[in-house]
């Protein structure tokens, strides 16, 4: 994955996202003591940052016990609080390694409507490319209206090529004959799109496990890693759907997206709190090298506004 | 989450229909409950601040004080000005007061529903209010979106602009607005790509698109999963063109929709319609008295007993409730039950909507409740005698073993069943001591704490 431009980029898209509460914070600490009012007013912070009631609370308190009563400024403050939040996101900032392995190494992506999984294939297909490996992607989205030439486009962007059926094809048939492509040429990695679903739809998350029991009747491994695709402006909802997909596909690492705009995705602090699943990258834009590794501690200095 | 939370503000109104008198302190400990669970439900800080202000003060007037039921009073209160600062009781319609071709513009963010919504309009407004549509995307941003539209078009039987590759999106409204007078089409909906409420040149560029064609409605389209960020799109979408109305997308997910109150809170403008499935059918007008109960974590009880009356056969439903009222309710029936409940769709989903069977939805969601499940049931209840169905007590050891084999099924799954129907039974006997009437007539007020008492 390309880094180049990496911490500017985030920086760029995060601080934008930022102004707000880093004035706020400016507002909440300078000339002042961190009393009990300014610890309440960053718990606020945090909170209209997605953290939750409940994480904000939990972070404040352990803020406060390090913090509470001294003579600090600004700057301080927020990187304070950063590093207590780096703190719970360090341990699930892992990159997604490809098995060099596999032929190909299965990538699954799933994830609620309109978070950006097609995109994020783009993306990866993009950076895989860059490294010099041969990803083919599927159209696992044989639902939505122009899903498929949508995938195409990407194809053709990203140089990668793109298996798809007529539409309204079965979208597990369409994975095994895939897979089995694939395997024929030796590709490095399958990365399928599948329709946006919504995680309390049984019936549809009963379709997911259906593709993943099909890829096994090749690869009893496979899918070797499954994505979970999460946009950045969800708020408290975000954690049933990882809860609710983790335990019907086994999802393996998460990617979230639209971290340009103004949403802070803090919701990714309860996340690791309460799965630990992986976050592997981060969609920082709409084009093809708009993706960035995870990394905690910048994400948390963006998060509390920590230059 | 959501049943803790339902459950905490259950406990505190417990506690406090308890008591006699209220003070100033107990208010304030109810309010703090609510004020959590607005958090979470996603309605933003600085709305949720406003609104426990003026709850507050309504609460302490010393006729809820000294009142003989001041809990409830409380509650009723605060699920009285929900509904309010929804937008009162009632839907608010599109607004297609303009000379036609009459131009409805959809914005918002990256895939928050704008194409599909742009759609189902369409649909509703050319097959319900028989107008001519003509849809537009001037998408020119995500790869495929014009032929998205396009393809939704060809479902919702109106016709769609011809794509004109390389032109802008204000060339591509002129051009839709043409078309539509040119040949006589009453509403333009003009469709456009996600933008970010930061991205100056692209929301400049809505901003032109808006003041080329003046748009009866200019419709923001919000995820109802969106979370705290909602104040920020809300006003620079509202600062920027002006929103008319609000259309609240993925409701038929489990999101408590706190979003729609921050939206309609900071753009002052009512959210008219919500998005309820990825079919073009699925869209739905805006019942504000429904989504109070969602963000209260109350359960939207409304919603799922239209959904339950639209899917079930009234016949048989009215037959087997009649049962129940006699408490005759049996095992038999029950199997009928399962079929209905089968053809409601996730189980789970309908269930989550109902206010107080948290656990129950955790059992079956536990049991991994699905139509292999209840098939599975059905099955079982198949393998039992006329006389087993009809008096399920008498089902000991013996039987059980015999009917486990019969259904190619174990005895745990047989006392499994027993035991859900025994559940099944309770909760349908409270949903119906309530009358679908009742509460339809009285929605969620019907359902309030302190007047269902038979919930507990
Ligand atoms: N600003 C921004 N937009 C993004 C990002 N990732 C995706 N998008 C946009 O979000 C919208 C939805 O992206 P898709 O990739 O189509 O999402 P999807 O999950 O495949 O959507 P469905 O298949 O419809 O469920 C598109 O307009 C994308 O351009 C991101 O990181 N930043
Ligand atoms: N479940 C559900 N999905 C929806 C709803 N509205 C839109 N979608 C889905 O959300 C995704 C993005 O929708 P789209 O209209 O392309 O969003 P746009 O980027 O804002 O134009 C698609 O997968 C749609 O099928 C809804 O009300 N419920
Ligand atoms: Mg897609
Ligand atoms: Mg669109």
């Amino acid at each position: 994955m390309a880094l180049g431009g990496f911490f500017s980029r985030l920086k760029e898209g995060l601080s934008r996202s930022t102004e707000k509460l880093t004035s706020g914070l400016a507002a909440v600490v300078t000339r002042r003591k961190l009393d009990d009012a300014a610890l309440e007013e960053l718990e606020e912070l945090l909170i209209g940052a997605d953290l939750g009631t409940a994480v904000a609370a939990r972070v404040i308190a352990a803020f406060r016990r390090t913090r509470f009563g001294r003579d600090v400024s600004d700057q301080e403050v927020k990187e304070a609080l950063a590093e207590e939040i780096a703190v719970i996101l360090a341990p699930v900032a892992r990159p997604l390694v490809l098995d060099p392995a596999r032929r190909p190494h299965v990538v699954l992506v799933a994830g609620v409507n309109g978070t950006g999984k097609t995109t994020t294939i783009g993306k990866l297909a993009l950076a895989w490319r860059e490294q010099g490996l041969r990803p083919v992607l599927v159209a696992g989205d044989t639902f939505r209206a122009a899903a498929v030439e949508q995938l195409q486009i990407w194809g053709e962007r990203t140089g990668a090529p793109v298996i798809a059926g007529p539409p309204n094809t079965d979208a597990a048939g369409l994975a095994f004959d895939a897979l089995t492509r694939a395997r024929a040429e030796a590709a490095d990695v399958l990365l399928i799109d599948t329709a946006g679903r919504l995680h309390n739809k049984s019936a549809l998350m009963q379709e997911l496990q259906k593709i993943i029991r099909v890829l096994r009747k090749q690869d009893g491994d496979a899918p070797h890693s499954v994505l979970l695709v999460l946009d950045a402006t969800t708020g408290q909802n975000a954690i049933e759907q990882v809860r609710v997909f983790k335990e019907m596909v086994d999802v393996s690492g998460l990617i979230v997206t639209k971290l340009d705009g103004s949403a802070r995705g803090g919701i990714v602090v309860a996340l690791a709190e309460t799965f630990g699943l992986s976050i592997h990258a981060v969609g920082v834009g709409e084009r093809a090298t708009d993706l960035r590794p995870f990394d905690a501690g910048d994400f948390a200095r963006g998060l509390v506004g920590a230059s | 989450m959501f049943d803790t939370l339902s459950g905490k503000l259950t406990t505190v109104f417990d506690r406090l229909r308890g008591r006699g008198a209220l003070d100033a302190a107990d208010v304030a400990e109810a309010l703090r409950e609510v004020r959590l669970a607005m958090l979470d439900a996603d309605v933003a800080l600085p709305v949720v601040k406003d609104f426990i202000a003026a709850v507050r003060e309504r609460a302490a007037t010393a006729e809820v004080m000294d009142s003989v039921t001041p809990g409830q009073q409380v509650i009723k209160i605060v699920n009285d000005a929900l509904v309010e600062q929804l937008g009162g009781a009632g839907a608010v319609p599109l607004n297609l007061n303009a000379p036609a071709p009459i131009p409805i513009l959809m914005v918002g963010l990256q895939g928050s529903g704008k194409t599909t919504t742009s759609g189902k309009l369409a649909l509703r407004l050319a097959r319900r209010d028989r107008r001519r549509v003509l849809l537009a995307s001037l998408d020119t941003q995500r790869p495929a979106a014009q032929l998205q539209l396009a393809q939704l078009a060809t479902q919702a039987g109106v016709p769609s602009l011809p794509i004109v590759a390389g032109e802008t999106p204000v060339q591509i409204a002129r051009r839709a607005l043409d078309a539509g007078r040119r040949e006589g089409f009453d509403i333009v909906v003009l469709d456009t790509a996600g933008r970010l409420s930061i991205d100056q040149t692209l929301m400049d560029e809505v901003r032109q698109v808006r003041e080329a064609t003046s748009p009866a409605e200019t419709l923001l389209v919000v995820d109802a999963m969106t979370g705290q960020d909602a104040v920020n799109t809300a006003r620079a979408f509202n600062e920027a063109v002006g929103v008319t109305g609000i259309v609240l997308t993925r409701m038929d997910g489990d999101a408590r929709g706190g979003a729609a109150l921050s939206m309609r809170a900071i753009t002052g403008a009512p959210v008219k319609l919500t998005g309820s499935g990825e079919k073009l059918e699925a869209l739905e007008d805006f019942h504000p008295e429904r989504v109070a109960g969602r963000i209260l974590g109350l359960g939207d009880v409304v919603s799922l007993v239209e959904k339950a009356a639209e899917t079930i056969d009234e016949e048989e439903a009215e037959e087997l409730a009649a049962k129940m009222m006699k408490g005759r309710f049996t095992l038999e029936d029950y199997a009928k039950q399962l079929k209905q409940i089968n053809k409601m769709g996730s189980l789970s989903g309908i269930l989550g909507m109902l206010p107080g069977i948290g656990k129950l939805k955790d059992q079956l969601d536990g049991a991994n409740l699905d139509k292999t499940l209840l098939n599975r049931q059905a099955a079982i209840i198949g393998s039992m005698t006329r006389k087993e169905r009809t008096a399920p007590d008498i089902i000991k050891a013996s039987r059980k073993k015999r009917i486990a084999a019969g259904s190619g099924t174990s005895v745990q799954d047989v006392n499994k069943l027993l035991r859900q129907f025994d559940d099944m039974a309770v909760m349908m006997k409270r949903m119906n001591k309530l009358g679908q009437k009742g509460l339809m007539r009285h929605g969620l007020g019907a359902l309030m704490p302190g007047r269902r008492q038979s919930w507990h």
